[in-house]
């Protein structure tokens, strides 16, 4: 049957179109119920079951399908993702409102549908002959939809009564909207609000507190006083962005003082990059990361940030004389040049919540069912949720989410989610800490396991097809003590000619994981392995990480080959590039080689051959430095704990040993090799890593801090900022050289990975080489697999396909890997940062070197269990207002805020 | 707001059909009386006539004579108001001359032009409303046409488009879909053969796609055929009741 669907549209031109589209209905859309036999079989993947047996409700006894609305998916999707819900009919009509209005819950509502455990079917209404609605004259698209949505409910419950005569089955409506429920009951449909229906679920009783709570109207009985002044609609704020009036950016709230917060202003405009709020009614309930419009106040209404930790304590919501109190007292008087522009938030562009995790801070009076909650995220305000469950969630880290902050409301309102399990376990804490980082780390799915290859495995004759046999070569791998996934091994030895081979031998990840597959796509959602102080997040399942792809010794092993012949001044004669077979004969540790290297009467193969590398090594890293190449250092500075009583024993730098620096120079030696041959086949899509060079005022820091020290540090070329580095040491102070390293790490640029096709600076400012890529460590990183792939296709040795050569596919790889890289460095420290922090630390009265010889107090303060903090306290030198025993500057456990409060000075 | 979803996770397209489904094909043959063949073709909203005479003397320069075969000289038009902003197309602008051209490939590779040397066959198309398609309509328009006016040919010409959406081939596209960005393949099929008479696409499609996109337009215009005969045998039923036999 066709139908045409005619409209008229306004042209951007100002002229008008008639556009005409063509809308057929269908007979053969199934209705989802297994066994019915009208529609038998027309319905195809995971559908509903035929006698839904629960959830057991007190208001349908009988067995019965969900059919939510648009508004109930959008905001009661936690519920709808409950295992508990099962059985739901989603309308395209619903889902199609779903993806206009809200593309996260989109994504979840998919994942809900695909997952075959849940029961939900997507029911294509809009296209069936029986339940296609017109719209009527004079009826909004809005009302037009609920019609819809009416009349699929219907259609429903008659065809199922046909299925057979004693059926009992119903469809139940779910919609919060008063008057669509009203009218649903006329036309003979059962209907509930969500809250009805899942307060009738007695089984379920956990369920309400999933429930989101959008009952605006009652709160507003409850405490007429408005706090905050409305949010300007957003065509006004599109306006006022346009003529200037208003500036657009990315919220920033101040981990320090919940009553300030920063805005980044998006766009070129170089001098406004930043605009300060202060105080709640200019911060006007926005959240870290909003996209919001800021209004600039006058001049003389400017503030300066201010230097005062501020946490939200209060319970009440009477306390806001109070909070204006304090407001004011950060205005202290400062002079006219710290003054920067200030604005208030006039409305908010886009929101960007997220699940949050904290704990609950339990209300004082016992029978409330309102409770506070506390983000373990500093930036975050106090959320206000409602639970019958406190008791049993006190203590616990558990997830809230975000439901609205109406204008009269101190605190924004949101709904309990998960419970993640007792605060200071350490399985809790990873988790909040995996959660807070958006590190992806369930277990793998079956459909991804099921890429793997059958074990027990072997290399069968088409694995040997286009590559070559080097298992006769002496190679070797050298990593840290303790390593499983072992993707790189070595190999040197002396040609006929005189001249040396090298080759690096890297682990054939991209021979397992084929291009698009399951195991492809959450490989590629990873993007790289997260190392955590107790635990591994693995990017691919263990039996590829620490088996078949781990270059263990004695065991014939795939591998990517990467082979030069040099001459003994390691200059590069030839370099080819193959897939082969490799069987390493030793797995080593940097103790172990270095050992081997040293000891004068070992002469087998394996130690010439380390040797050779070593020697080759040298000189590689030799003319990598004098072409500019950075040498710094990263603050590894650890406590060393008794294992015993999980006490700090001591304070210890990371040992770097010659075989450390020898792996990682060939590893350079082989990325910069990849990354030339694969640019030069592939000048489009290739993908790269920059680093890109610092701005100067990233240095001042650093100058600054020698200079205080009579050093003087040159920062116009990497060359000359490696050489005054090499020359700043002090006699008296060892130490410093180290400290002025880090320093410069901080002052770094991020280094990111690239799509060449998109981007043209490809230098690499920390290496000083023009071009660079990730091909060593294909185990734990995405990208490194991509060039693999890359490679492959360059040599001839594998085929390719079309996403490898499509650059804008590429881009997003590269946007998705930065992001996964970046996260996973931050769960890193926190990791660092939790382990140091959880045993009781009996290390006061210690004496640390930092910049400026300083003697500090350090002790413990757990009055707040979700932030424990060590307070350092200054004892010497002696400067008045701030040393022992006024002083109470809380530190967190990071170095780099230790200096900074000295440098401050 | 997000884009619009050429492809639901059910299956279906914007406007409902399958991936491999056409759109409604209707047509009919000798619609005008004074022209040697005519018809008049409906795929979905996109509407083409087509007219056809000879085969007759060369007309104008006798030097465009070809000794050993006829002459095929295409036309293809649009009208103004045939898409949704009316817009005043200049005659022989670069647009139509490429689709005469086309055409006009398309057709010396169907008609068996070496019946008829030295003399010439006009075909002039002409589009009424354009709902994505053009090509094929024009085509597949043209076919009946010629098939009307009894010029012998190898076989039927049917043409498809066919486009390539999240690793799913479509048949016939629409104008939303072509709007939309993406692979477009053009095919005109001699169905009894399978030979190819045009196959033209402007856009990247990887190699290793290219085959299931080709498989797609090719049974497209399998169906078209199929459709096509019944018009042409009806129509034929028809014509002989007029002529009382």
């Amino acid at each position: 049957m066709l139908k045409s669907k005619t409209f008229l549209k306004k042209t951007r031109a100002g002229g008008v179109m008639k556009i005409v589209r063509e809308h057929y209905l269908r007979d053969d859309i199934g209705c989802g119920a297994p066994g019915c036999a009208t529609c038998g079989g027309a319905h195809e993947g995971p559908a509903l079951e035929p006698q839904p047996q629960d959830p057991a409700s007190s208001l349908c006894p009988q067995p019965h399908y969900l059919l939510p609305d648009t508004n109930v998916l959008l905001h009661q999707i936690d519920v709808l993702e409950d295992p508990a819900i099962r059985n739901v009919i989603v309308l395209q009509t619903v889902l199609q409102e779903v993806r206009n209005r809200s593309a996260p819950v989109y994504k979840r509502i998919r994942d809900v549908t695909n997952n075959q455990e849940k029961h939900f079917y997507t029911f294509t209404n809009e296209h069936h002959r029986e339940t296609y609605v017109e719209q009527e004259q004079g009826e909004n698209a809005n009302d037009r939809n609920d019609r819809a949505i009416r009349v699929a409910a219907k259609w429903y419950n008659e065809h199922l009564k046909k299925m057979s005569a004693d059926n009992q089955l119903q469809v139940i409506f779910i919609t919060n909207d008063r008057k669509n429920k009203e009218k649903a009951i006329e036309e003979g449909i059962p209907a509930f609000t969500c809250e009805e229906y899942v307060k009738s679920l007695t089984a379920n009783p956990e369920l309400i507190d999933r429930l989101a709570c959008l009952s605006e109207e009652e709160n507003e009985i409850e405490s007429g006083k408005i706090i905050f002044s409305e949010h300007l609609p957003l065509s006004k704020l599109q306006q006022g962005i346009k003529s200037g009036t208003y500036l657009q950016g990315t919220f920033r709230a101040s981990r320090e003082n919940y009553l300030e917060a920063t805005v980044w202003i998006h766009g070129d405009n170089e001098e406004n990059k930043e605009v300060i709020l202060q105080g709640l009614k200019h911060l006007n309930r926005a959240i870290h990361e909003d996209i919001v419009a800021v209004e600039l106040l006058a001049k003389s209404q400017w503030v300066a940030p201010s230097s005062v930790v501020l946490h939200d304590e209060g319970q009440n919501e009477e306390d806001v004389e109070k909070e204006e109190e304090r407001e004011r007292m950060l205005k202290t008087a400062v002079s006219e040049k710290m003054l920067k522009p200030t604005g208030r938030v006039v409305g908010i562009i886009k929101r960007n919540w997220r699940p949050y995790c904290g704990m609950l801070s339990k209300s004082d009076i016992k029978e409330s069912r309102r409770h506070l909650f506390t983000p373990a995220d500093k930036r975050i305000p106090r959320i206000r949720i409602e639970t019958r469950q406190a008791s049993t969630l006190e203590g616990r880290r558990i997830i809230v989410a975000i439901d609205g902050w109406p204008r009269n409301s101190r605190y924004p309102n949101g709904h309990f989610v998960r419970n993640l399990g007792d605060v200071g376990e350490k399985e809790t804490e990873t988790e909040v800490l995996l959660l807070e980082h958006d590190v992806p780390h369930q277990p793998f799915s079956q459909a991804v396991l099921s890429f793997l290859p059958k074990m027990p495995w072997s290399i069968t004759e088409k694995d040997m097809k286009n590559r070559e046999d080097l298992r006769h070569l002496c190679i070797c791998s050298v990593d840290p003590p303790g390593c499983t996934d072992i993707d790189d091994a070595l190999h040197c030895r002396e040609l006929e000619n005189g001249n040396l081979e090298v080759g690096v031998h890297i682990a054939d990840v991209s021979h397992f994981i084929r291009p698009g597959n399951a195991l492809d796509q959450e490989s590629a959602r990873r993007g790289t392995t997260v190392y955590l102080c107790e635990k591994r997040i693995d990017m691919v399942p263990e039996l590829l990480s620490s088996n078949l792809c781990s270059l263990k010794c004695d065991v014939d092993r795939l591998a990517f080959s990467c082979i030069w012949e040099m001459n003994h001044n390691a200059e590069i004669l030839k370099t080819k590039f193959t897939k082969s077979v490799i069987n390493s004969k030793a797995s080593l540790t940097y103790a172990e080689a270095q050992l081997r290297i040293d000891s004068a009467n070992m002469n087998d193969d394996i130690t010439t051959s380390l040797r050779g590398l070593n020697k080759l090594a040298k000189i590689l890293k030799k003319g990598r430095i004098e072409k500019g190449a950075l040498t710094l250092s990263s603050p590894e500075v650890r406590f060393h704990m008794d294992s015993e009583t999980h006490d700090p024993i001591d304070l210890q730098t990371k040992e770097l040993r010659e075989t450390n620096s020898m792996v990682e120079e060939f590893m350079l030696l082989a990325n910069i090799s990849v990354a030339k041959k694969i640019h030069e086949e592939f000048s489009e899509h290739a993908l790269l890593r920059k680093h890109p060079a610092p701005p100067p005022s990233n240095y001042e820091i650093l100058v600054k801090a020698a200079r205080s020290r009579n050093l003087e540090i040159k920062t116009d070329t990497a060359k000359s900022l490696a050489e005054s580095l090499d020359r700043a040491e002090s006699p008296t102070f060892p130490y410093l050289n180290t400290l002025l390293r880090i320093l410069a790490t901080r002052c770094m640029m991020q280094a990111v990975y690239f799509c060449s096709g998109m981007d043209n600076d490809f230098y690499h400012y920390g290496l000083a080489s023009p071009i660079y890529t990730h091909f060593t460590s294909p185990i734990r990183r995405y990208a490194d697999v991509i060039v693999h792939r890359l490679l492959a296709v360059a040599v001839g040795a594998d085929c390719t396909y079309p996403e490898l050569t499509d650059k804008h596919k590429l881009a997003d790889i590269c946007k998705n890997l930065n992001f996964r890289h970046k996260m996973a460095q931050y769960a890193q420290r926190a990791s660092v940062a939790f382990h140091t922090q959880i045993p009781s630390l009996k290390i006061e009265d210690t004496v640390f070197h930092v910049f400026d010889k300083v003697k500090v107090k350090i002790m413990l303060d757990s009055s707040n269990l979700q932030h424990q903090k060590i307070r350092m306290s200054l004892v010497e030198p002696q400067i008045p207002g701030i040393s022992i025993p006024t002083d109470t500057s809380n530190m967190d456990l990071n170095g780099p805020k230790k200096k900074k409060m000295k440098l401050g000075k | 707001m997000a884009g619009l979803e050429l492809l639901s996770d059910q299956g279906y397209r914007v406007d409902g059909r399958r991936a491999g489904e056409l759109r409604k094909i209707q047509a009919r043959m000798g619609v005008f009386a004074q022209a040697d063949g005519s018809a008049y073709i409906e795929q979905g909203n996109t509407k083409a006539l087509a007219v056809v005479y000879g085969p007759h003397e060369i007309r104008g320069s006798r030097a465009r004579a070809l000794p050993d075969r006829a002459l095929v000289n295409c036309q293809y038009s649009s009208a103004t108001f045939s898409t949704g902003e009316r817009k005043r197309r200049r005659h022989g602008d670069r647009k139509s001359c490429e689709m005469g051209l086309q055409l006009r490939q398309t057709f010396e590779a169907a008609i068996l032009t070496q019946l008829h040397p030295r003399s010439q066959i006009d075909i002039y198309v002409q589009v009424l409303q354009a709902d994505g398609g053009t090509y094929a309509a024009c085509v597949n328009a043209a076919t009946l046409a010629v098939l009307d006016a009894g010029i012998p040919m190898r076989d039927f010409v049917c043409a498809c488009s066919a486009g390539f959406v999240d690793g799913t081939a479509l048949a016939d596209l629409s104008h939303v879909e072509e709007a939309a960005g993406g692979p477009q393949l053009a095919l005109a099929l001699l169905p009894a053969s399978g030979q190819i008479a045009l196959l033209e696409m402007d856009a990247r499609l990887h190699e290793d796609h290219l085959e299931r996109v080709l498989e797609a337009a090719a049974q497209a215009a399998r169906d078209v055929h199929t459709l096509l005969d019944r018009v042409v045998r009806q129509h034929v039923r028809e014509a002989s009741i007029l002529l009382g036999d």
